[in-house]
């Protein structure tokens, strides 16, 4: 079967539908309505006396040390990443992991202290940022390296003629990655470590909305003016500060001694720790052991994981298709440039993690508020990049406006790009779907909750491992189907259109000229 | 004033993804000639010069088309990069940061020769396509090897301009091989002239022994 726009749109929407048939999309609260006008209230009068200065400046140093040693590290594996496939399947293990659970994992041998908080944002960060900045060299302007002189070293043959060509571009995505850095270390905080985040869930947790409307307003303001203070001159100044201000650890002991007893018992799965390694009957409890965790936590977990995305994922869609006129030129003029400002700022600095821990205060558990807050993310992703987008198309000078535009050319113009930031995003999703079962959802992320808090990190192994798997699954049936629909390539990523949108209006315009220029 | 064998391509052939651009092309240039490589586009002129380039390459500064430079890096990093290899890579690096002063003193040297020394701080993206293209030639000049393969060096210069940075380059470099459009430059500024056509040699002679109407029917851009 030929695949088309439709019929892949078709599949999904199917996916989505049976997703529907079998999901828990309850609203188990007693009265949401009540809640929600209490969150309401606590939204319009927050407390400010809620802000606890500490948080605020954890938040920040986490993210700022953890970024830093994610790109660096990073940095040294992008210029191997072409070269050497270990290298490439060492950052893809790495950053498949959530941060979340490599946390989780982390707090058993650091404690909760600084050194969990860095190595949980650096760890996953450095393989995006291996795979990323491998791209940006790889994109890059090369002709000047052919001219170099025969028997330049390698090291100044880089330095001269390939980074300043990508280190614009590094520039602008490290920075973007330490706004991704703040939002994780925020998210972080729900599960222990002393960010904004950890407030910030027992004010949810204990419905004090003017509290904690108060902590994210702080934290909004945090990321908003981040062009402001994380500017490439005051980046060693941030990275000084940070080291100084980490908080010192939480208990945990002897950090080597967590190590040896974490790496060499507690991941061993329990019949290899009980058993005589060379006993037959050792191996026969390994296969069974294994089997009970397949049967009764990776399959389960999976089909939950995967109802959840698919539904959250066509859902995302529809909202994107719904917004993106409403955040666009094209469409609403100086309305829709304010729009698309506000939408960016909000999707930007609203984790999705927290939105869904928010929603299940509200609506009580089951599907449904980790299907909204996943839907509001990435639609709103989603729907701000196609709004620039459709600014971005050329126009015939007789071409219809409103509906009509929207219907005969926006959409039919864009359709291709539509589905390519979709499948794009479903990897995203999926792996946010397995976390969000920490908060109580079926997903694989239930079950490695579970098998943590019993102390069984051979299990929790195993399920991040069967986590890293779907999404590597999802991630290469998404590139089958981009590169089988021809549009494996996204007109704009949220780090550079998002830049741009920072700048006045005359810095826009200036740079579609030199876009326009270039392309030329 | 010509002397042993520098470069020697016999029955050369060359292509890219099977569609063969150079069929059976015998060339030698003795050391101190100045060829001019002339024809139409996609006649192969540009791969002939690569073939040439992988004979020797140690002993070749390059002015390739389209300038190639590193536009975000200063007028003076793009000149410095032609003498990579002389140097260590550590005091490269300190040249990228910091330049010494006598570096940029040669710098502006051979940029005063191609009239751009005023410019030695600006960024190399900021510049017309002519001064690009005299930076491009600056930086083969401070390269310095005896032999110089350029592909239409002069292309986004003048007439008088063209000349002078010609004269210049046969000044400094002992053999030359330049792709050319320019049939007048040509004439005036090369030994010998070789036209190819369809991956073919077609012509290989003396400048002294051809005129312009000779090389017009072989060549799309005559002036």
């Amino acid at each position: 079967m030929r695949l088309t726009y439709a019929r892949v749109s078709c599949l999904l929407l199917a996916s989505a539908f049976v997703g529907v048939l079998f999901a828990d999309l309850e609203v188990t609260a007693l009265n949401p309505w009540a809640d929600l006008r209490r969150l309401f209230i606590g939204i319009v009068t927050p407390d400010l006396r809620a802000i606890d200065l500490w948080s605020v400046i954890w938040t920040v140093s986490f993210a700022v040390v953890g970024v830093a040693l994610g790109s660096v590290t990073g940095f040294g594996l992008a210029i191997l990443y072409p070269k050497s496939t270990a290298i490439r399947r060492f950052a893809l293990i790495i950053r498949s992991v959530h941060e979340l659970f490599w946390a989780l994992l982390l707090i058993q041998v650091f404690g909760i202290g600084p050194l969990t908080g860095v190595l949980a944002i650096a760890l996953p960060y450095a393989g995006i940022f291996a795979k990323v900045y491998a791209e940006m060299i790889e994109e890059a302007d090369l002709a000047a390296v052919r001219v170099l002189p025969f028997g330049t070293s390698t090291i100044s043959a880089f330095a001269f003629a390939r980074l300043p060509e990508v280190a614009e571009r590094f520039k602008t995505y490290t920075l973007y990655r330490l706004e991704c850095g703040m939002r994780s270390t925020l998210v972080l905080g729900f599960i222990g470590l002393p960010t904004i985040g950890f407030h910030l869930e027992s004010y949810f947790k204990q419905g004090r909305y003017s509290q904690a409307a108060a902590l994210l307003g702080a934290f909004y303001v945090l990321i908003g003016t981040r062009r402001l203070w994380a500017r490439p001159a005051a980046v060693p100044f941030l990275i000084v500060f940070s080291l100084w201000a980490l908080p010192a650890s939480i208990g945990g002991g002897s950090t080597m001694a967590n190590l040896v007893r974490f790496l060499g018992h507690d991941i061993v799965p329990l019949p290899l720790r009980t058993g005589a390694l060379l006993d037959p009957a050792t191996w026969m409890a390994l296969a069974k052991w294994f089997w009970a965790i397949f049967t009764t936590k990776i399959i389960p977990g999976t089909w939950q994981t995967i109802v959840l995305a698919q539904i959250a994922l066509v859902a995302a869609g529809f909202l994107s298709l719904v917004l993106f006129p409403l955040v666009s030129r094209t469409f609403l003029g100086p309305i829709g440039q304010t729009t698309g400002r506000i939408v960016l700022v909000v999707v930007r600095s609203t984790p999705e993690y927290m939105l869904a821990y928010l929603l299940l205060q509200v609506i009580g558990p089951s599907m449904l508020p980790a299907i909204i807050a996943l839907a509001l993310h990435n639609g709103g992703i989603i729907g701000y990049l196609l709004g620039r987008h459709a600014d971005s198309l050329e126009q015939r000078r007789d071409a219809p406006s409103g509906v009509e535009l929207y219907a005969f050319e926006a959409v039919p113009r864009m359709y291709g790009q539509f589905l390519a930031y979709i499948l794009y995003r479903w990897e995203i999703i999926v792996r946010e779907s397995a976390i969000f079962g920490i908060l109580g959802v079926g997903t694989l992320g239930f079950h490695i909750d579970g098998a943590i808090s019993e102390l069984r990190f051979d299990v929790a192994v195993v399920l991040i491992a069967a986590t890293v798997v779907l999404c590597a699954g999802i991630d290469w049936v998404s590139r089958k189907l981009r590169g089988s629909l021809k549009i494996a390539t996204l007109p704009t990523r949220l780090a550079e259109a998002a830049g741009a949108q920072a700048f006045a209006d005359k810095t826009f315009a200036d740079k579609t000229l030199a876009s326009t220029g270039a392309a030329r | 004033m010509t002397g042993d064998i520098f470069f020697d391509l016999q029955a050369a052939s060359a292509g890219y993804d099977g569609r063969p651009v150079l069929h059976q092309v015998d060339l030698q240039i003795r050391r101190g000639e100045a060829v001019a490589l002339m024809g139409r586009s996609g006649a192969g002129k540009s791969t002939l010069l690569g073939l040439l380039y992988d004979q020797r390459p140690r002993d070749i500064a390059l002015v390739p088309q389209a300038s190639a430079l590193v536009k975000p890096l200063s007028v003076f990093h793009n000149v410095f990069m032609g003498r990579l290899d002389r140097h260590s890579t550590a005091y490269n690096l300190r040249n990228l940061v910091w330049p010494a002063s006598q570096e940029i003193s040669q710098v502006s040297q051979v940029l005063a020769e191609v009239d751009l020394a005023e410019k030695i701080r600006e960024p190399a993206g900021a510049l017309s396509g002519g001064q690009q293209q005299r930076v491009s030639v600056a930086r083969a000049l401070y390269n310095g090897r005896p032999a110089l393969l350029g592909d239409e060096p002069v292309s986004a210069l003048d007439g008088v301009q063209g000349a002078a940075i010609l004269k210049l380059l046969k000044a400094r470099h002992q053999t030359l091989v330049l792709v050319l459009h320019d049939i007048g430059l040509a004439l005036e500024h090369a030994d010998r002239i070789v036209v190819l056509e369809h991956g073919h040699k077609i012509i290989d002679q003396p400048a002294s022994t051809l005129q312009a109407r000779d090389l017009v029917g072989h060549f799309g851009g005559a002036s």
